[in-house]
């Protein structure tokens, strides 16, 4: 699974983008998307997803749950 | 508006070509020379009071700073960093950030490029213009790599724009030493509890080292961080600047404890905001109904704490992309598109020219006050009243009534006239209230005042001021405020004393919402 944010939520603050460890999020027609071939969950990185903490609108950094969970590299 | 539609403007003008321009004026001018701050040379220092000279040359010119000077100097602020690393409950950052704009109005984010180049284009417009704030929405220090290329674009260009900018404090220590390699000697920091036990019921969290933290644990580590700040910069000779945002019930007794936490700490001036809050801003405070303090509720406090510091009593919560002489507001001629399009030409010289004229003028008015107040000098009395002037600036009587979109108040005792706020009157948060409720709305929001001095005013609104116990002064058109009211409040004094008039006190104020802008 990666994580997504929901577009009509998103108030387009940008706090989230310089917290992503793997440069995962950008912005796109106004609001900010997460690209889930590079996000990790923050997996490996931090003990929580930095999108989701930093966000100040609630449940708009969330699971995707069509992404099959991210499996760190042994 | 829609948050969305902010970014539309982002794609126009070219930050090479203005690079360009700007780096050709600065070449032009011979940056550094020239770093002309307040060109006064009067020996007498209007308004300094027992602040030391080395701080009364900063502030004297800053018009969020000195009392005095917020009438003449003019301050913009531009919006380049949205992000933010705390939440307030009196803030819902689908709009501005509430510390420093009025909730609901959206402040047009700009790119730093974008941003320094409408910051020379105002200046050469508005020879008035000496401070750039970079405010909310958002943290300037949760966007550090924005907020400082703003700086230094406007820093090489114009340098005798005075910076400064504002923050909720929790990253400031690690930006400190910047701040200061950027000569920015201007620092607001939002303190609105030195107690985690009070802090947690306005932050419900904070994200700090990678991790959101909430509750007490939360409030702690941004109380600690905010003072560490504040230590640092006033350390390294930064001005500092605290606000507090009054929430009845929940902070208001406390910020005499701020009050005295900041001021051990070196902060100069403390300004207390009273908290604007209604439903329709979707703040957790708007919600659940947590009401903002009375005109009187925040006069009492602010008093209270005049005691031990210089309280800033003219702060009307400026949108945060707002243009003008405070409470003024002339965005509209300088939005992104005209700007872009705009030939700046940044005149050093005409600026400072102007810039001396208008310390002659405020020399002039103290010089005026100052002969009024000695014929007070002889006066005993108890008596203490508010009045409220309507004025364009310029510390002068010289607003119409009827035109007023706030009033200033001024405290008047035998010790003199001292201003202590503004009442704002426009009806821009009304929602559709007719002309005739607009009287009404003025005189609630002047309630406490005996008297109202206006340039002029006319024959009804005069008729219901009166039978409101509010006397209608015209006498004093385009005179000198504090003189003016001097001369009424020895007058007043005179008719007590005689008998011809009983002194009565006055009931309390409502603060209108929000900031003032020109709903244009
Ligand atoms: S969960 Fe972590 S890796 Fe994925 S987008 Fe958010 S910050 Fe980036
Ligand atoms: S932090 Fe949240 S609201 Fe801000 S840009 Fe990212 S997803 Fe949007
Ligand atoms: S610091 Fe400003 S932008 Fe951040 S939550 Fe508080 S009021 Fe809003």
């Amino acid at each position: 699974m990666a994580l997504k944010i929901v577009a009509s939520q998103c108030t387009s603050c940008s706090a989230c983008e310089p917290e992503c460890p793997n440069v995962a999020i950008f912005e796109k027609n106004g609001t900010f998307v997460i690209d889930p071939k590079k996000c990790t969950e923050c997996i490996g990185h931090f003990d929580a997803p930095q999108c989701a903490a930093v966000c100040p609108v609630d449940d708009t950094c969330i699971i995707d749950t069509s992404y099959p969970r991210y499996q760190p590299p042994a | 508006m829609d948050a969305t539609t902010q970014h539309e403007g982002e794609a126009i003008g070219t930050p090479e070509k203005l690079a360009e321009i700007m780096q050709a004026k600065a070449e032009h001018q011979g940056c550094g020379t020239s770093g002309g701050s307040g060109k006064a040379s009067c020996g007498s220092s209007a308004g300094q009071g027992d602040l030391p000279t080395e701080i009364w040359e900063k502030v004297k010119n800053h018009p969020c700073y000195s009392e005095e000077a917020h009438h003449h100097y003019a301050r913009m602020h531009v919006a380049v960093a949205p992000a933010c690393n705390i939440q307030c409950n009196y803030c819902n950052r689908k709009y501005d950030c509430a510390n420093e704009s009025r909730p609901g109005v959206v402040s047009e984010k700009l790119t730093p490029e974008q941003a320094a180049k409408k910051v020379l284009a105002v200046a050469s417009t508005i020879p008035q213009m000496t401070v750039l704030g970079i405010a909310g929405p958002g943290d300037p220090l949760a966007n550090p790599e924005k907020t400082f290329k703003t700086f230094e674009l406007i820093n090489r260009t114009a340098p005798d724009i005075k910076l400064c900018l504002s923050t909720n404090g929790l990253a400031l220590p690690d930006h400190v030493d910047t701040i200061a390699g950027f000569n920015v000697d201007h620092v607001t920091i939002t303190i609105n509890m030195v107690d985690p036990e009070v802090g947690a019921k306005i932050y419900p969290w904070v994200f700090w080292k990678h991790k959101r933290y909430t509750g007490y644990e939360a409030a702690k580590i941004l109380t600690d961080r905010q003072l560490q700040g504040l230590e640092m910069l006033t350390e390294r000779g930064i001005l500092c600047k605290i606000n507090s945002v009054m929430i009845p019930g929940i902070n208001d007794n406390h910020l005499v404890e701020v009050n005295r936490a900041v001021k051990s700490r070196g902060a100069f001036l403390h300004n207390i905001m009273p908290l604007i809050s209604s439903p329709e801003h979707g703040t957790v405070f708007g919600l659940n109904g947590q009401r903002g303090p009375t005109a009187q509720e925040l006069k009492a406090l602010q008093d209270r704490c005049e005691g031990e510091m210089n309280m800033m009593r003219h702060c009307r919560q400026c949108r945060a992309d707002a243009v003008g002489l405070l409470g003024e507001d002339r965005s509209a001629e300088f939005t992104t598109d005209k700007i872009m399009a705009m030939e700046v030409n940044y005149d050093l010289e005409s600026r400072q020219a102007y810039q001396a004229l208008v310390e002659e003028e405020r020399v002039a008015k103290v010089a005026a006050k100052q002969a009024e107040l000695e014929s007070l000098a002889g006066e005993q009395s108890d008596i203490k009243l508010l009045v409220a002037v309507a004025t364009k600036g310029s510390g002068l009587v010289n607003e119409h009534f009827g035109h007023a979109k706030e009033f200033q108040v001024w405290e008047l005792s035998t010790g003199g006239a001292k201003f202590v706020g503004h009442r704002r009157v426009d009806l821009y948060c009304q929602g559709g209230y007719g002309e005739e409720d607009s009287l009404e709305t003025i005189i609630r929001a002047i309630n406490d005042c005996h008297a109202v001095f206006v340039a002029k005013i006319g024959g009804c609104p005069k008729a219901d001021l009166i039978k409101a116990g509010i006397e209608p002064v015209d006498q004093f058109a385009h005179e000198f405020i504090e003189k003016s009211a001097i001369t009424w409040f020895k007058d007043y004094l005179a008719k007590v004393k005689s008998g011809e008039i009983e002194h009565t006190v006055r009931g309390d104020a409502e603060i209108r919402q929000g900031a003032l802008i020109s709903a244009a």
